[in-house]
């Protein structure tokens, strides 16, 4: 009896304290972020939802000659790709410099260094909830009726979120030993952009070349989300295994990669 | 129990051309073979051991390893080699207005500060305008971080810091913040938490703090532990000597040595420094007149008290002196930089 309440106080001092203690720090930390980025800016928050509208109307204009005419509901598609990539890009960016530009705080006092990266993440999911509702708007709007199958629709949502999350830990690391990595993350991004199909459709394209997409863990999200929103489908049971498995995959390399490099980061700021 | 304990603890860093260099850098000077680090320890098999209560005084010289040591201590650094325990919380007064947000207001920044030194949002509502009165900053709540002046920075972080009762409490170079008024209360303030059983860990480049706070000293040199001990005074002397000669000690013997020449070379300082002042009065009152009296007096010290003008560790200049003190050697020991001396010549 005596070992299991040593047990319980034992995981209790292991695990649930650090979460208590840390969660004031974690609120002012999300609070930091925020306010940072929106101070002085009139518009505020919705600076972050114009900038995919603005990109929106941009490829709606010059896209629907090429792409649009063959495809239905070419606002909503172009809406799930700009929504999804745009909140990984996000996401990743602000996560990778979490850490650089915190080094003065965790140089200096002894605090778990991924509560950087996860109160930039929360910055970003608030601009991706603000998004994602003017993209139901616009759905409305495109003559989708809403349907109860939307709410799958936050399966690949939280695999997204612990993609972003593992992906902003391997960045992160990478940053703080190669400070070019921002350079070539912007050269990477923007060949993903290509990848995500974004404006295209893959349609066209053999069924080997098509099956080569889902390669790319942010195309199959965007992927999930159009299957339920402009097809009317539901995604396959394996095709929701992929999406866990490249958010597992990511997040368990980047904590991989944070628990060994953990202390080395002192050396390099 | 012990509060803190180091065993053997060794801090290595890597310097050399590994940082902010790129990846494609990185890669090409792998590639070309030129891509050199090399490796120092910052802080060699160091150990001590402190108690509750206890504070201890890291001396060193730049660049000796305390700031690092002091990271170890606080966990923000984990020891190459060697083992390091602290039970209890730790507060850790490194480099007291870093960490601070130059865009976020006095306000948000208290409590951001509150956040990371660990305390709950609770705490921190009930100890707010204690901290801000204490930081005589009531005015200035809700003005941008980085508007305030250096002092204000750092008398908020001090405040902020100093406003819970941690079981370890590490002071690098803090005692030395704001203007008079304010270093008076946070020494106050400081000296309360001592009392209250803190255990401490002061780094200071005044040995004289180190000497009045503390009761044991660890004296770090080029990341190696020379002495831990609860002498302090032997130890500050040691240390002091060391500073004027650079001779560093090998042992204990080495220590109550260097600690003795320091004890002689202060003494003879103080008194060559009273002789200068005692001469330069004299000389004063010479040139107006009333020397005569001077030396009539010290004719009387010399006659009732002479242990106030002799010493044996001073013979040399005792005698010199006492050339000086005979009415006709007026100006005759006089040396050409003193204030006298000059004035004579612009007289003359």
């Amino acid at each position: 009896m005596s070992f299991f309440r040593n047990m319980k106080t034992r995981l209790h001092q292991r695990y649930l304290t650090p979460l208590q203690k840390y969660r004031f720090l974690f609120e002012e930390l999300v609070k930091r972020d925020f306010k940072r980025k929106y101070k002085g800016t009139v518009l505020g928050m919705g600076w972050s939802v114009l900038s995919p509208l603005l990109q929106l109307l941009v490829m709606r204009l010059i896209f629907t000659q090429f792409f649009g005419r063959d495809t239905p509901h070419y606002t909503s598609y172009l809406f799930c790709g700009l929504l999804i990539y745009h909140y990984f890009r996000e996401s990743t960016v602000s996560g990778m410099s979490s850490l650089t530009a915190n080094a003065g705080i965790f140089g200096k006092v002894n605090v778990p260094k991924y509560l950087f990266i996860l109160s930039k993440n929360v910055s970003s999911l608030i601009n991706f909830g603000l998004t994602l509702c003017v993209f139901f708007v616009f759905v409305a709007i495109d003559h989708i009726a809403f349907s109860w199958r939307f709410l799958a629709l936050v399966y690949p949502v939280v695999c997204l979120i612990a993609f972003n999350i593992g992906v902003g830990m391997i960045l992160s690391a990478l940053f703080i030993f190669f400070r070019d990595t921002s350079y070539l993350y912007d050269i990477f991004t923007l060949l993903l952009r290509y990848m995500c199909a974004i404006f295209y459709r893959i349609d066209s394209f053999p069924e080997k070349v098509q099956r080569l997409f889902l390669i790319n863990p942010v195309y199959c999200y965007i992927k999930y989300f159009r299957v339920v929103v402009v097809d009317g489908g539901m995604p396959s049971a394996a095709y929701h295994l992929l999406c866990a498995g490249y958010a597992a995959a990511v997040l368990v390399i980047g904590a991989v990669i944070y628990k060994k490099y953990n202390t080395r980061f002192m050396y390099y700021i | 129990m012990a509060i803190i304990r180091a065993t053997n603890v060794s801090v290595r860093y890597i310097k050399g051309d590994f940082k902010n260099i790129g990846l494609k850098e990185y890669v090409l000077r792998h590639v070309t073979g030129s891509y050199r680090t090399e490796e120092f320890w910052a802080n060699r098999d160091i150990s001590f051991s402190l108690e509750r209560g206890d504070m201890l005084g890291i001396v060193g010289t730049n660049g000796a390893g305390k700031s690092t040591l002091l990271k170890t201590v606080a966990k923000i650094l984990t020891p190459t080699t060697g083992k390091m325990t602290v039970h209890g919380s730790v507060a850790a007064l490194l480099e007291l207005a870093s960490g601070f947000d130059g865009s976020l207001t006095v306000r948000e920044n208290t409590y951001l500060r509150g956040a990371m030194l660990g305390y709950t949002r609770a705490f921190m509502d009930e100890k707010y305008d204690e901290i801000i009165a204490f930081a005589e900053l009531s005015e200035f709540q809700d003005t941008m971080f980085r508007h305030l002046s250096s002092g204000m920075k750092s008398r908020l972080a001090f405040s902020i810091a100093c406003l819970v009762q941690p079981d370890v409490l590490i002071l690098d170079e803090v005692l030395s913040v704001g203007d008079g008024a304010f270093r008076r209360k946070s020494g106050d303030k400081m000296r309360e938490i001592l009392a209250g059983g803190v255990t401490g860990i002061l780094v200071s480049h005044s040995v004289g703090q180190v000497r009045q706070m503390c009761n044991k000293i660890l004296w770090l040199d080029h990341g190696e532990q020379v002495v831990f001990s609860d002498d302090v005074a032997l130890c500050c002397g040691a240390y002091e000597e060391f500073l004027h000669t650079g001779e560093r000690p090998r042992s204990m013997e080495d220590i109550e040595r260097l600690a003795a020449d320091f004890a002689v070379r202060t003494e003879r300082e103080r008194r060559a420094a009273a002789h200068k002042k005692a001469n330069a009065v004299r000389r004063e009152m010479t040139r107006r007149g009333s020397g005569k009296y001077l030396n009539e007096a010290i004719a009387i010290i010399r006659k009732y008290r002479p242990e106030l003008l002799r010493t044996e560790l001073l013979d040399a200049e005792e005698e010199e002196a006492g050339d000086e003190s005979s009415p006709d050697a007026d100006g005759g020991g006089m040396t050409p930089d003193t204030d006298g001396g000059t004035d004579e010549a612009v007289d003359v």
